[in-house]
């Protein structure tokens, strides 16, 4: 008989148990927090634009081919084609190194190392990252780039005839884009290992031991089974260095010897790239050429963000899919 | 089933197999073929007359590369070769990123340990000319240590709430929006986050920016992210049983949130906020547009330049002379020790305070 009853009384209970003061003012406030969040990056994106506009609008070169960097001049006269060009050879240089060793590292931890291992090598790895960028630069200036000058007298010597290795001045130093591009490969080694890591420990086991037991070796499994399941993993991985590699300053600043000069040489010490020539440019810059300048880290915001953005969107599409493979 | 197998052997052409297993080289030949690339390879290069031990290195290492695919192709057949080489590659791609690292760490303690003693560290650079010796960092120390604790008191509260909407409360567009925007916000180069103060600076107080402040406001903004990620990992692995428990003894979900979930994830909240705290302590670039550096002790971070570790390196490397260089690399060790012990007290906590099963 009572259970007959207790139905009817349950409905209101429940609606009692709703909203609360001190849950309302926390969920407000947590919510509170994740909105300010998107205003910031909104607040960003506006405040750039609106010193960058005022800056291009009285730009008399053409902002985008342009190649001297002169907003102190009267009239100004600034462009990001030198900029822009030493960003994405020096990214490229960066990503053709660090992409296949990336890999070999990741593989070598899941698949190639001692079990007991693999933890401290993803440990060392991880150091990488943890080294700030301004002593990757410092080792970059007075270690590295004395130390290249061989490697690079080697392949002007023997690969001067692919004119990407020719080298205008042989004594001169290796401040070139292509040391900022190995420097920059040693900088987001540790970003593309770990997220290509997480990805090469989603491969199911299923597939592998079953390639295992056909027969394969340990490559063929590799080529067969780890790799068609983690590409597209490994490229949002690559995509994240990339990510850094372009925004990167300090080593960069530290490491070239900039000049406004578009060169196919990429072994000469000249360029330049969007943040090198921001920090380079800032302390003599007054107030107009920092709007100018505020314009080129507007190209490199909206570049990273297009890049990131394309990453995250690549790696939440793959985890729709490897949720119903598990 | 054995019949087939016996069908399947002359079809293929292999000639009769006494044993079940194919021919295997002994355990130690990849050291064998090894000493002997290495043997051959010296030889080479003092033949040659080459003066780079890496150029030595590299042909040992061709050597070894083809050696071990010839005489595995030899007697194990051609996939194992192959496989033989990609394990080597992959092994040589792990010793070259270990390289840099080493020479790295090596450089920075022989050539730091120079100049680092008590001095350096209580002194600052006020009357000291660039190309003497001497000076110190201890105007940064305190720079960094206020810009960086600025920093984390902005953005360590508002990180943890967005993480616990995200985890305890987000539902529909507003939560998948904030979730994409702190994976890219994760990306937003250094040197933009110092761009954007500034011109927040111009635009709302019509002036440029000189203070600890400005540059902790960008370094927060840098850090938010991190802190968002990691303390939203952490409260994913909190049980919900824990949380149902709590909610069926009548506990307010805010109750449940602050004393339940929290308190159970707080070590790895920690380690991630700590992790976020020596990201962001080697970052110069936003301090090099907003807070310029001073050789001057300065205490107040809301008002006058300030230095920090990292500026301060940049500042010194670009002095150009010896006395600096040390100075640089100096501050450098300084730099790398303090981020490497947050690294392992952050480590140390999540291990201690992992939850245990």
């Amino acid at each position: 008989m009572t259970t007959v009853e207790t139905p009817p009384t349950a409905p209101p209970r429940q609606a009692a148990t709703v909203t609360r003061p001190g849950d309302r003012i926390f969920s407000g406030l947590s919510r509170g927090a994740g909105i300010l969040l998107l205003v910031v990056m909104a607040a960003i994106a506006i405040f750039l634009t609106v010193r960058a506009v005022s800056a291009i609008s009285k730009d008399h070169g053409n902002f985008l081919t342009t190649f001297e960097w002169t907003p102190s001049l009267n009239p100004p006269v600034f462009g990001i084609a030198v900029l822009a060009y030493g960003t994405v050879i020096s990214s490229i240089i960066a990503m053709v190194i660090a992409v296949p060793i990336s890999l070999g590292i990741a593989l070598f931890i899941t698949h190639y190392a001692p079990r007991r291992l693999g933890g401290p090598i993803a440990y060392v790895i991880d150091l990488l990252a943890a080294v700030p960028s301004i002593v990757y630069g410092l080792w970059g200036a007075l270690f590295l780039v004395p130390h290249l000058k061989g490697l690079n007298l080697w392949l002007d010597d023997h690969l001067s005839w692919t004119v990407i290795f020719h080298k205008s001045d042989p004594n001169s130093a290796a401040r070139s884009l292509f040391t900022v591009g190995i420097l920059l490969a040693i900088m987001i080694l540790p970003i593309i290992t770990n997220v290509s890591r997480e990805v090469i420990n989603q491969v199911p086991k299923m597939h592998q031991e079953a390639a295992l037991a056909l027969g394969a070796t340990r490559w063929e499994v590799i080529r067969l089974s780890v790799l068609p399941f983690a590409r597209s993993g490994v490229i949002s991985a690559s995509m994240l260095g990339l990510g850094r590699a372009l925004g990167e300053t300090m080593a960069v600043a530290t490491v070239l010897s900039a000049s406004p000069e578009l060169s196919a040489h990429i072994l000469d010490p000249v360029g330049g790239t969007f943040s090198q020539n921001i920090v380079a440019k800032f302390g003599e810059a007054d107030e107009f050429g920092r709007d100018a300048l505020i314009a080129s880290g507007l190209v490199l915001f909206v570049i990273t963000l297009l890049v990131n953005g394309a990453a995250r969107l690549i790696i939440a599409r793959r985890k729709e899919y490897s949720g119903a493979n598990a | 089933m054995s019949h087939s197998i016996s069908d399947a052997k002359p079809a293929a052409g292999v000639p009769p197999v006494t044993r079940l297993a194919g021919r295997r080289l002994p355990r130690w030949s990849p050291l064998a073929i090894g000493v002997g690339a290495i043997v051959v390879g010296v030889a080479i290069g003092a033949g040659a007359g080459l003066k780079s031990h890496v150029q030595w290195g590299l042909i040992a290492l061709i050597l070894f590369v083809a050696g071990s695919y010839a005489v595995t192709a030899q007697v194990e057949g051609r996939r194992q070769a192959k496989d033989r080489v990609a394990t080597s590659l992959i092994w040589s791609s792990f010793i070259l990123a270990v390289i840099p690292l080493y020479s790295l760490v090596e450089t920075t303690i022989s050539k730091g340990a120079k100049v680092l003693d008590g001095t350096f560290l209580t002194h600052s650079m006020n009357n000291v000319l660039t190309i003497q010796p001497g000076g110190g960092v201890y105007h940064a120390i305190i720079g960094t240590l206020e810009q960086v604790g600025i920093a984390t008191v902005i953005a360590a509260p508002i990180g943890i709430l967005t993480a616990v909407y995200l985890v305890e409360y987000g539902r529909g567009a507003l939560a998948k929006w904030v979730t994409f925007f702190v994976d890219v916000m994760t990306g937003v180069p250094s040197i933009v986050a110092g761009l954007f103060i500034l011109s927040l600076w111009f635009v709302l107080l019509g002036k440029a920016p000189a203070s600890g402040f400005a540059g902790s406001l960008a370094l927060a903004i840098l850090m938010l992210p991190v802190v968002v990620r990691s303390t939203e990992e952490m409260l994913k692995l909190v049980p919900n049983e824990l949380r149902e428990a709590s909610l069926a003894l009548g506990v307010p979900k805010w109750r449940t949130i602050t004393k339940v979930v929290i308190p159970t994830a707080i070590g790895g909240i920690s380690t991630g906020v700590m992790l976020a705290i020596a990201r962001i302590a080697g970052e110069s670039a936003p301090i090099a547009l907003l807070v310029f550096g001073s050789n001057m002790i300065n205490t107040n971070p809301f008002s006058g330049p300030q230095s920090s570790l990292p500026y301060y390196i940049y500042q010194q490397y670009g002095n150009g002379n010896d006395p600096s260089y040390d100075r640089a690399w100096a501050a450098a060790l300084v730099l790398i020790a303090f981020v490497m012990i947050l690294n392992l007290v952050a480590r140390g906590i999540a291990r201690w305070k992992a939850p245990k099963r």
